[in-house]
């Protein structure tokens, strides 16, 4: 199937187990990774897994689905990156994977056991030994961030081993998106990570317009990848600068930090919300801009640019600060690969995979970004693959902004197939963002997964911090700067 | 180094001045709403179809909207017409009642002096510290954003700090998850008495799109005492930056 084409339900259930295994290690080998892993409830205690595979290159999705019983064999032995899927699965529906290698809750929903155990509260992998010691970090944390605990296994300085334990965050998203669309579907997609508003409600609104069989505007198609790349400019803009600040390097960080916000300013001149709120909406978008309006957004974005230019490169230039990101939380590329990373981090490390040109959808099909790849898998390379990024978001808006097409912004939205799955993926600037939709026999939404790019990464943190300092972590940290909330929901 | 300095000089003077001119703002920003008188039953009941946290209701048999619900998005507007409700740009919407945050066709005269006890204390100086009870990371960064040198927080007097034993009050967002309560508790313990509460952003005051889920509270103030109210979803850091200055009995 296709990125945002509907499928129907039937007929693609596996007799057993071990050909749904084959078939996925079969994909797996074939160079394809897993974008999402779930499962949910069906007949007589029986729960259905759903795994779906993406082939890059073919810019084709494979969507494996399963019935299980109480237990199956884990996968996490032979394919990696399905680590935390199971554990979420074994967390949310009681399906143990046998044969896992660290089963524990994910987000300590606390919903299949009486168990009322918190992130922090848990047992960890734990290293003994002379001159071994452990360091609890959070829930809270010292600076203005979300909620999320991390427990270094080390010696002396050395960090041996990271376990991070999320799910502070955790608000039910998920489950409250069954039986939608509603009035809240909407806001409930916006704040899922609400730095990533724009990557999310597009990633929705493409699957429902997937459903109904509605085709967007050529207008709305462009404006919407115009806020993507605008949302994407204002948090690159913001990591750089905090990286600078990771690093004491303040020129670049104060700057940065200031012209995070004019990116947001630019944001809100469009839809009035600096994060891109009330924009998106299925069918289309919400605002329009008028000429006036464009050419103020071409001289703004032109100037603020030029500021980020100034400031990026005075950073890149030092030696002091090059020093401090290079080698600093290197990932290799197979390590990136094995792991089923996305976004920066895997570009960061010489794979060039981004869903706005392996799987394209709206305006991305027409006119595409190259894709930015830098091969160190270092701080510095996530730090320059941000910068190479923001270039081309700047070249690609202004290029936008230039050949507007005309005609309307909205159309209306039919009701939805009933009985379909919908796989909708959409480049947010962290990576992919995977929202999987299956409808009811009403057309209703039946499941709602979602699956934040940061829900793939958060493992690449850990493997990255291996072998480092425990100093560096704040720095390795920031340039990863993934979700909370978007892996908690 | 020459190029630092060059670069320090094409950067420039960045801090905004404060107050600033609602004008300033940007067009379609949706600031602090009006209700009219001519509201009828049958437009509430448009409204109540589209609005997603139900903050259009009756309070003391008038017509209210509740801007610590409000995720202000502004469908309530295209429902009805903007006769009856609509956003204007003013930012300056922290309160420090609850009920205060009920807005209704009868004007209420806007307090200009706020607690004269937190005056007398903090009106110098508020260290706060910050906790995420379940914030998507908007209000989070709106708030962070005060410390950049486009707001610089610190000339006012306030600063975030790294530990609740250097604070004088905390500033929460999010709804409170069931899994933050106890970190937030816990938090707000080990600030030394007198203390205050901020509750930023939509979910914080009432649970915001969030409101009756199983996995989170409606808000702060179920679990401890707030003080300060500063409704948005998430809000402007002006909005923010406004509320703080109030609550320190500062009025610019």
């Amino acid at each position: 199937m296709y990125n945002g084409q509907p499928q129907q339900l039937e007929g693609e259930t596996f007799a057993s187990f071990r050909e749904f295994r084959d078939r996925a290690l079969q994909g797996i080998r074939q160079g394809a990774r897993v974008v999402s892993f779930w499962g949910y409830p069906a007949h007589d205690g029986m729960v259905i897994l759903v795994m779906t595979l993406a082939f890059d290159k073919e810019g084709y999705l494979e969507t494996l689905s399963i019935e299980i019983k109480d237990s199956y064999e884990s996968l996490t032995p032979r394919i990696a990156q399905v680590h935390w899927f199971e554990r979420e699965i074994f967390e949310k529906w009681g399906v143990r994977p046998e044969g896992h290698l660290w089963l524990k809750p994910i987000r300590f929903e606390n919903t299949h056991s009486n168990n009322q155990s918190l992130p922090s509260v848990t047992d960890f992998m734990r290293i003994e030994g002379e001159e071994i010691h452990e360091v609890a970090v959070g829930p809270v944390h010292a600076g203005i961030i979300e909620s999320g605990h991390f427990r270094f296994q080390c010696h002396g300085e050395q960090v041996f081993h990271l376990e991070i334990s999320l799910g502070y965050q955790h608000r039910g998203i998920e489950k409250a998106l069954i039986g939608g669309p509603n009035k809240r579907t909407i806001h409930y997609v916006e704040t899922l990570s609400g730095d990533a508003a724009i990557g999310h409600s597009l990633a929705y609104a493409q699957a429902i317009e997937g459903l109904a069989g509605c085709s967007v505007p050529l207008r709305a198609a462009v404006l919407r990848s115009i806020m993507l790349e605008l949302e994407r400019l204002a948090n690159h803009t913001g990591d750089l600068g905090a990286l600078a600040q990771d690093v004491g390097y303040l020129p670049t960080s104060s700057y940065c930090g200031r012209l995070r916000g004019d990116f947001l300013n630019l944001t809100a001149l469009i839809c009035g919300n600096r994060f891109g709120r009330n924009m998106v909406k299925p069918g289309g978008v919400m605002f329009d801009i008028n000429d006036s309006m464009r050419k103020e957004i071409i001289k703004r974005l032109t100037s603020i640019f030029s500021d980020v230019r100034n400031a990026v490169s005075l950073m890149l230039d030092s030696a002091m600060v090059v020093d401090r990101f290079d080698e600093t939380g290197a990932l290799t590329k197979e390590t990136a690969l094995e792991l089923g990373l996305v976004g920066i981090a895997a570009r960061a490390c010489g794979i060039d995979r981004d869903v706005r040109f392996d799987f394209p959808s709206g305006a991305f099909k027409f006119s595409q970004i190259p894709v930015s790849t830098y091969s160190s898998g270092d701080v510095f390379a996530r730090a320059f693959v941000r910068w190479l990024e923001l270039q081309r978001s700047v070249e690609f808006i202004l290029g936008q902004l230039d050949a507007l097409p005309n005609g309307p912004i909205i159309v209306n939205v039919a009701s939805l197939k009933n009985e379909h799955i919908i796989i909708s993926l959409t480049e947010g600037w962290r990576g992919e963002i995977c929202h999987s939709v299956i409808t009811d026999k009403n057309g209703k939404i039946a499941q709602y997964k979602i699956v934040d790019p940061s829900f793939h990464n958060w493992y690449g943190l850990v493997v990255a911090l291996r072998g480092e300092e425990i100093s560096d972590f704040p720095l390795c940290n920031k340039s990863f700067n993934l979700s909370y909330c978007g892996h908690d929901l | 180094m020459i190029k630092t300095l060059f670069a320090r000089l094409k950067q420039g003077y960045r801090t905004m001045p404060f107050p600033i001119d609602v004008k300033a703002l940007p067009e379609r920003y949706l600031g602090r709403p009006f209700i009219s008188a001519d509201i009828s039953e049958e437009d509430v009941k448009k409204c109540d179809l589209v609005c997603p946290t139900g903050a259009i209701g009756k309070s003391n048999e008038r017509f209210t909207l509740d801007l610590g619900k409000c995720l202000f998005c502004g469908e309530c507007q295209k429902a009805c017409s903007d006769k009856v409700v609509s956003f204007s740009r003013d930012y300056c919407l922290a309160a420090e009642n609850r009920s205060d945050l009920l807005i209704s066709s009868v004007l209420a005269a806007r307090k200009k002096e706020f607690n004269k006890k937190v005056r007398h204390i903090f009106g110098r100086s508020l260290k706060l510290r910050q906790v995420s009870a379940g914030g998507c990371n908007a209000c989070e960064a709106d708030i962070n954003v005060l410390n950049t040198l486009s707001f610089d927080l610190g000339r006012f007097g306030i600063q975030f700090v790294a530990s609740p034993r250097h604070a004088d009050g905390i500033v929460v967002t999010g709804p409170v998850t069931k899994n933050m309560r106890l970190a937030l508790e816990k938090t707000y313990a080990a600030i030394p008495a007198p203390k205050l509460v901020i509750a930023v952003g939509a979910c914080a005051i009432s649970g915001g799109p969030y409101r009756g889920h199983q996995e989170a509270n409606n808000g702060v103030d179920s679990i401890i005492p707030v003080d300060l109210y500063v409704p948005g979803c998430p809000p402007h850091p002006l909005t923010i930056l406004d509320g703080l200055i109030k609550i320190m009995g500062k009025d610019l």
